[in-house]
């Protein structure tokens, strides 16, 4: 290993500008004549717009513009789109309103964008919103998604007359209802999965920029996926040819999946650019981010599981309600269904699964993926079926589950995922000793004695990532493939440069993506540049999502990189003046065979440029190349988190003791960054189980709209975390990664409710579990108190 | 944020006239609630009266057997002040747990109690030590200055000068915060002073801070933690919201207690 090359350490090279608050995100950008937009959000969850009276607001200081959906229906803007085709049982396609970007006769949710005022200022501009004048008809509300598709419930959008969406299933029932025909044991199940509001540190913001002499739009944006966005803007939208349209995401500030999608607010403010003829600018505040941003989860999901008298799992059925909010958002209809019900198998041998899902339409923002999209959600229903079954049965649950694991590989599941390799007794045997399961009763005795209850949580967790195969997702509906493309640019002085079509929004590929280059060309990280985030610049990307950069983008950027290789030895060969087939690239030079003639990487990149050793008939000139890299199967990073905590029985405060986590994420380019993944991932979990959930109010008012009540894990919520990992290398991809970035979401909601339940002796409880909660099921509680 | 007028005088007495002059004004303190509310425009006064160059409002010191502190003293001074620390810890203490370090180096004991938030931590101290409120025009007793949440004794144009705090024999604040806010969900501060006991709870009830007879009388017989056991306070007007209903509040309210007794015997 290298000092910067692949497996080391190497501190993040994009941190020296964050930290000293050089970054340029959206908000630092400031475009000449830059004008400034401030939308009117529908205060009402459900309401028919009567009128809109907008001549207070035109008079008011400083405005240029105020534009309507009527005005987007003049230009034949078109309205946002959800990129994934769900079809239900009966074959027929998902039932998908009109999603204009601002509302056309009805407001669906609070928050919803009615009006945009550009003006001079900020302060204008929201002044003048204030003078808009909206003649509503409020309608009644659908919030709780159990009352949604009762009959006579609101319609939300006419092509949905019942509010579904889709009624859509994966899997075998009748060799389910085999299963449960059989069984010994049935384990049952109901669930709430919480909804989640993203809240990344950076709020999202759009620049719209016409260039008027080029007929050509430029949109700073905060993009996971900058390409997509063109695409969607381009060719759905409307707003121009691609290229007639640039996007660039600069640096952004977290993701977490909120800033994959396609808002109203860019496509709004890239095409109120050209009719006010001035750069619009707009920033969300807090509270737009709350209200606006795609939530995540929010599913109510009944499970059943049989099981043999030894306790082997023989089959599963899961029937979930999945909330969609108000409208379909750019990849919402593919969440719960083919991201989620396929990881229903865990790490478990499960003969038959039978899943059922329902989208459900209501008067909430919309929901869309949201760290680990679906499989924190599926994780969340097999580790807490599989907690409950082992106790009902009377079966240690770390043990419990090892009877059931997946051993040999690669293995087929019954919805559709074949795994391709893991060891979970390997990760289950570590996990187990970092985390002295075996005194784990004394430490209880301990607790029991200070009044406090201590209770331990496993969570065996499989996810899909880097995603995926495109032809495996066209098959399943999706309307992009889902490879990703990459450029390595060799300057004459031996320096590089990489464009890549992933984006790095906290994940710090440009340290990452630099070690792999550093390793394979051996030159130092600092001779590496990492270029992203510009769509005049990298030819096309999928973006970052669903821990693909690592698998997917990096693997790219390897085949781009065997080519600048096999390029640069016929130019090494024409420059040492020996055959190509003598000569050998190792750590950084070009040798001769058996001589001692050799060059180093940057004189052969010189020499490919000044081209002074071979005719350009013979070889090109110059030293770049590119790749599309499309892998051959997800890959499956799994592990094991075991959760360990006490709960103070008078106040119903959790407070977590221990957290074990040992992940096999295959190869591993840089640990440190793995590490911080991790950490970030099981805060945000354990923020779901603890600390966080949307709350909406009977009229559909969100009640969790700012810090004062939506409540986010904070670092002195979480013990220090002991932290490790097995290795599988990843058969599907060349550097054999598997991905990081959602481990921690996945697996820690499930660990923690099961200490929770442990500690209080078997009482359900729902995320989060905040003191309150735990307070009354503890007053409930069958485990009394040994010192009581 | 609506565009306003910003003073500074320089004296109490400046400030006063300029509250005077300029209708629908307000004084400025540490900003820590009058800023957030002006950023989501739900106040919009014409004018700021900046509190923050006045001369003498701020500092602590030991007068007999009180302390005194001024209204622009920040939370952070009073956490860190040696006065404070060696005569009344658990004050030091409160402060040190209010908000965040950005939070306590802005925000004012004046400015706290001025505004009476229902679940801000300073009125439990004041009113459970038995403050006196010093203002530009007179005294006022802690008893007769909490009027409610948000509201105060404190007339029109009144500005809180210095608040003095008689030194107890033994005292202790225990914090139950909201997990969202982190501000009190409930707060009980303890103080006993000679045989007087005073127990004052915050966060828990919509009608502002408040003395909790029950407990009192129960400390009163005997100073110890068990003296709580069994013993509630009527929770009916307590604040109900998705972070805790009123009898999860009521239940806090003893258990704070407990917890402020032991912390005030050190243990
Ligand atoms: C993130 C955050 C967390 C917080 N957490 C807590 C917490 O845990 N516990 C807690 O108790 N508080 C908390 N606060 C509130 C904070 O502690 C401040 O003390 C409080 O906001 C008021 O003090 P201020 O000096 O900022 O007053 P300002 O915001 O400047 O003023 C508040 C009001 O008081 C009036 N006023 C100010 N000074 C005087 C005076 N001398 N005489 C008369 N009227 C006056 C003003 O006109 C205004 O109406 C928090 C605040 C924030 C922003």
């Amino acid at each position: 290993m290298s000092a910067t090359g692949i497996g080391a350490p190497v501190r993040r090279k994009e941190d020296f500008r964050f930290i000293t608050g050089k970054g340029q995100y959206t908000d630092d950008i400031n475009r000449p004549g830059q004008t400034y937009a401030a939308f009117l959000r529908s205060p009402h969850a459900h309401a028919t717009i009567k009128k809109i009276d907008l001549s207070a607001a035109r008079a008011s200081e400083g405005v240029l513009a105020i534009l309507t959906g009527d005005d987007l229906a003049a230009d034949k803007v078109g309205g946002l789109i959800c990129g994934w085709m769900i079809h239900s049982k009966d074959g027929s396609p998902m039932k998908a309103g009109a999603h204009p970007a601002l509302a056309q006769g009805k407001v669906r949710y609070v928050g919803d964008h009615i009006a945009v005022v550009v003006a001079e200022t900020l302060a204008q501009a929201r002044d003048a919103v204030e003078k808009i004048h909206v003649d509503y008809e409020v309608l009644a509300p659908v919030v709780a998604l159990d009352q949604a598709t009762k009959s006579g419930a609101p319609v939300i959008h006419d092509v949905a007359p019942n509010n579904q969406v889709y009624d859509w299933h994966l899997g075998d029932k009748a060799a389910a209802d085999g299963a449960f025909a059989k069984a010994h044991h049935v384990t049952k199940i109901d669930l709430v999965n919480n909804r989640l509001i993203p809240n990344a540190m950076e709020p999202r913001a759009a620049i719209g920029d016409y260039d008027s002499g080029n007929d050509a739009f430029t949109l700073y944006t905060t993009s996971q996926n900058p390409h997509v966005a063109r695409l969607v803007l381009s060719a759905f939208i409307g707003i121009a040819p691609e290229h007639k349209l640039r996007v660039i995401a600069p640096d952004v500030g977290g993701g977490f999946g909120s800033k994959i999608f396609i808002y109203a607010e860019e496509t709004v403010c890239v095409w109120a650019a050209k009719k006010v003829g001035r750069p619009v600018k707009w920033t969300g505040d807090r509270t737009e981010a709350f209200l606006a941003d795609a939530h995540g989860r929010d599913h109510v999901t009944h499970a059943e599981m049989a099981l043999d008298e030894k306790g082997k799992i023989l089959g599963l059925r899961v029937k979930t309600k999945a909330n969609l909010g108000a409208y379909l958002s750019t990849f919402s209809s593919c969440v719960p269904t083919y991201l989620y019900a396929p990881l229903l198998s865990g790490q478990y041998n499960i003969p038959a699964i039978y899943v059922e899902v329902e989208g459900i339409y209501t008067n909430t923002a919309p929901v869309d993926a949201y760290r680990g999209a679906g499989r924190p959600e599926a994780t969340f229903v097999i580790e807490r079926i599989v907690e409950i079954a082992a106790r009902e049965l009377g079966q240690d649950p770390a043990e419990f589950r090892r009877k059931n694991f997946v051993t040999s590989f690669p293995h087929q599941t019954p919805v559709i995922m074949a795994y391709d390799t893991g060891d979970y007794g390997a990760s289950l045997d570590k996990a187990l000793e970092l985390a002295d399961y075996k005194n784990f009763q004394k430490r209880k005795k301990e607790s029991a004695k200070n009044g406090l209850l201590r209770g331990i949580g496993f969570s065996a967790y499989i996810e899909a990532c880097g995603i995926a195969p495109s032809a495996a997702v066209g098959s399943l509906g999706a309307g992009v493939g889902l490879w990703e493309s990459a450029e390595v640019r060799v300057n004459p002085v031996g320096t590089v440069e990489v464009l890549t079509g992933s984006h790095s929004h906290g994940q710090g590929h440009e340290t990452t993506f630099a070690q792999l280059v550093s390793d394979r060309l051996g030159i130092s990280i600092d001779q590496v540049a990492i270029v992203h985030g510009d769509t005049d610049k990298v030819q096309f990307g999928m973006g970052t999502y669903g821990s693909r950069s690592g698998a997917v983008g990096m693997s790219a950027i390897s085949k781009a990189l065997d080519k600048v290789v096999a390029k640069a030895k016929k130019v090494a060969a024409y420059a040492l003046e020996a055959s190509e087939g003598d000569i050998e690239f190792k750590d950084g030079r070009f040798s001769v065979a058996g001589t001692d003639k050799s060059l180093a990487f940057g004189e052969v990149a010189l020499q490919a440029y000044i081209a002074h050793k071979f005719s350009g008939q013979e070889l090109e000139p110059g030293l770049k190349e590119g790749a599309f890299y499309d892998p051959t199967n997800f890959t499956f990073p799994s592990g094991v988190h075991i959760c360990e905590l006490e709960i103070d029985p008078d106040t119903g405060v959790t407070t977590i003791e221990r957290w074990t986590a040992v992940d096999d994420f295959g190869n591993i380019i840089n640990p440190m960054i793995v590490e911080g993944q991790v950490h970030g991932g099981i805060a945000q979990g354990v923020g779901q189980a603890l600390y966080e959930g949307a709350h909406y109010d009977a009229n559909g008012q969100l009640v969790t709209a700012s810090y004062m009540d939506y409540c986010m894990p904070r670092a002195d919520d979480l013990p220090s975390f002991v932290i490790d990992t097995t290795l599988t290398p990843c058969p599907s991809n060349p550097l054999g990664i598997k991905g990081c970035g959602e481990a921690g979401a996945i697996a820690a909601p499930p660990a923690v409710i099961n200490a929770i339940t442990d500690a209080l002796g078997h009482e359900d409880i729902a995320m989060p579990a905040s003191p309150q909660a735990v307070w009354r099921a503890a007053q409930k509680s069958v485990h009394k108190l040994a010192a009581e | 944020m609506y565009a306003f007028a910003y003073h500074r005088p320089g004296t109490v007495r400046q400030a006063q006239s300029a509250l005077h002059k300029h209708e629908d004004s307000k004084l400025l303190a540490g900003g820590q609630t009058l800023i957030p509310t002006m950023k989501q425009r739900l106040a919009s006064p014409s004018a700021l009266i900046d509190l923050g160059h006045v001369a003498g409002l701020a500092g602590i010191e030991k007068k007999g057997r009180n302390i005194v502190i001024g209204a622009m003293t920040r939370h952070a001074d009073v956490a860190s002040s040696a006065v404070v620390q060696e005569h009344l810890p658990a004050l030091a203490d409160l402060a040190a747990h209010i908000g965040d370090p950005a939070v306590r180096h802005r925000g004012t004991i004046g400015g706290s109690l001025a505004n009476n938030d229902p679940s801000a931590d300073y009125p439990a101290a004041a009113l459970a030590l038995g403050a006196t409120i010093i203002t530009n025009k007179r005294k006022i007793a802690a008893d007769d200055y909490f009027q409610g949440m948000f509201t105060t004794a404190l007339e029109e144009g009144e500005i809180i000068t210095k608040v003095s705090f008689p030194m107890p024999s033994k005292a202790a604040y225990a914090k139950f915060p909201n997990p969202a806010s982190r501000y009190a969900m409930v707060g009980v501060f303890v103080a006993k002073k000679g045989s007087d006991v005073r127990v004052a709870v915050t966060g828990a009830s919509n009608d502002g801070v408040f003395r909790a007879a029950p407990l009192e009388a129960a400390l009163h017989t005997k100073f110890n933690a068990k003296s709580l056991e069994g013993v509630s306070v009527d929770h009916t007007s307590f604040i109900s919201d998705i972070h805790g209903s009123a009898d999860y509040r009521g239940n806090l309210v003893t258990v704070m207690a407990k917890r402020a007794v032991l912390k005030a015997q050190g243990k």
